[in-house]
Parts: C-alpha cells; structure tokens; sequence
C-alpha cells in the first residue's frame, strides 16, 4: 500500500511521460519487427531444406535465393532496429 | 549389388555459394562506401559520415557472419543449418544491437545518419546482387564457364 500512495503522489512532468512513452513504442516496434522476421525467416528456411533435401541438384539455387531471402527478411528486423535506436537514442 | 541411392539427402557438399554471394556485396559495398559516406558529410557533417561508416561495416560484418554461418553448418547438416539460421538470426540481431549500444555515447555518433546508412546500405546492397544474380541467369555457383577444349584422345570406357 505504501508503494501505492507514493506512486499516487509522485510527480509525472511532461518530458518523463513523453521519454516513457518513446521507450515503450521503441521497445513494441522493435520486438514486433524481429518477430515478424523471425516468422518469415523460419518459413523461408523450413521450405529451402525440404526443397534442398528432395531435389539435392537444385540446392546450389535454392541456397542462394535462400540467402538472399533471409537478408531482404532481415532487413525488417533491421527497421525496428533503426526505429529503436532512434526513438530510444535520438 | 548395387546400394539403392537415398531419396533424401541430409547435407550439402557444394560450392559454398552463400559466401560468393556475400563476398561480392562485401566488395560492392567497398565500392559504394565512399559514396555512402561522402553523402552523409554532405548532409549530417564529419559526424554523420563517422555514423555511415559505422553503420556500413556493421551491416557488412552481418552478412559475411551470416554466410559463413550457413555455408559451415550446411556442410555437417541440413537439421543444424536450419537451427543456425534461426538461432544465428537472434545473436545477430544481438551482436548489432550490442555494438551500437557500446558507440551510442561516443560524440562521434549521430543516431538519425547511423539508422539511415543501415537501412540503405542493407536494402540497395540487396537490391544490386539481386540485380546481378537474376541478370547472370544462374547463381555464382552456377555460373557458366570457360569451355573445356575437347580431346579426341578421350577414353570412352
């Protein structure tokens, strides 16, 4: 209860509310995008090794198109990171 | 008798392709970093441009990092690669997080230049191997070569 009444009676500026809010957003856009990535990327790699195991001869091409697609997944991930850094940094 | 061939295999012998893939866009991206780095002094100053160099060996370390990842693993197992992937995917993501949280107090870093050069270094990189991989017809493994000089001295048997 103590915490309670200290929490009612602290003082929320302005900059502390915006600052928290950033932080929160930062953090959700980040997870989200790595988690949509990490979803993309374990259907795009699932999918190549089926597709490398049957057709062994075709693997020298599914391993590239499976590299590259990882990278443009990636990049995603690597927006949330760049929203992160600057909501979070800026 | 003959061993009848497994229908399935569970690793990969071949070139390792996805390092020819990601030593090229190394080397274009040597090529393009001036370029990168010259338009950010032009718009963010000697900062920004200390930030776009930064961020050019960041996404270059990650694609190498991510190619040899595969390329070692797929050699052993198909099963491992796939975990490799995934699991490369997070300590990646980690690794990049970790070097830019280190640098994020130096003066010399201007966070807005370090998220663009990421973002356009890693996309137009992407963008310009796609190009020539779907220009060339085939993957770098794949490659046509040189063709051999035929020999009539060839044993047929």
């Amino acid at each position: 209860m103590e915490a309670f009444s200290v929490l009612a009676n602290s003082q929320i500026t302005d900059e502390g509310l915006k600052a928290a809010n950033a932080a929160l957003s930062s953090g959700f856009a980040y997870g989200l995008a790595a988690i949509g990535s990490a979803i993309g990327i374990g259907f795009l790699v699932g999918k190549s090794v089926e597709a490398m195991a049957r057709q062994p001869e075709a693997a020298g091409m599914v391993r590239t198109t499976m590299f590259l697609g990882i990278a443009f997944t990636e990049a995603l991930a690597l927006i949330g990171f760049v929203v992160f850094i600057l909501a979070g940094l800026g | 008798m003959i061993e009848p061939k497994p229908v399935l295999v569970d690793r990969l012998d071949g070139d390792p392709v996805e390092m020819e893939v990601s030593t090229d866009m190394v080397k274009r991206g040597l090529v393009a970093a001036p370029v990168l780095i010259g338009i950010a002094a032009l718009i963010w100053g000697a900062n920004g441009a200390a930030s776009a160099a930064f961020a050019i060996a960041l996404v270059l370390m990650n694609f190498l990092l991510s190619a040899a990842l595969i390329t070692y693993t797929a050699r052993i197992s198909l099963s491992l690669m796939m975990g490799a992937v995934l699991g490369g995917f997070v300590i990646r993501l980690g690794l990049v997080m970790i070097a830019v949280l280190l640098v994020r107090d130096q003066s010399w870093i201007y966070p807005p230049a370090l998220g663009a050069a990421i973002i356009v270094t890693h996309i137009g990189l992407l963008a310009w191997e796609v190009r020539y991989v779907s220009a060339s017809l085939s993957h770098p493994g794949l490659k046509p070569r040189p063709p051999v000089p035929h020999s009539h001295s060839r044993n047929h048997s």
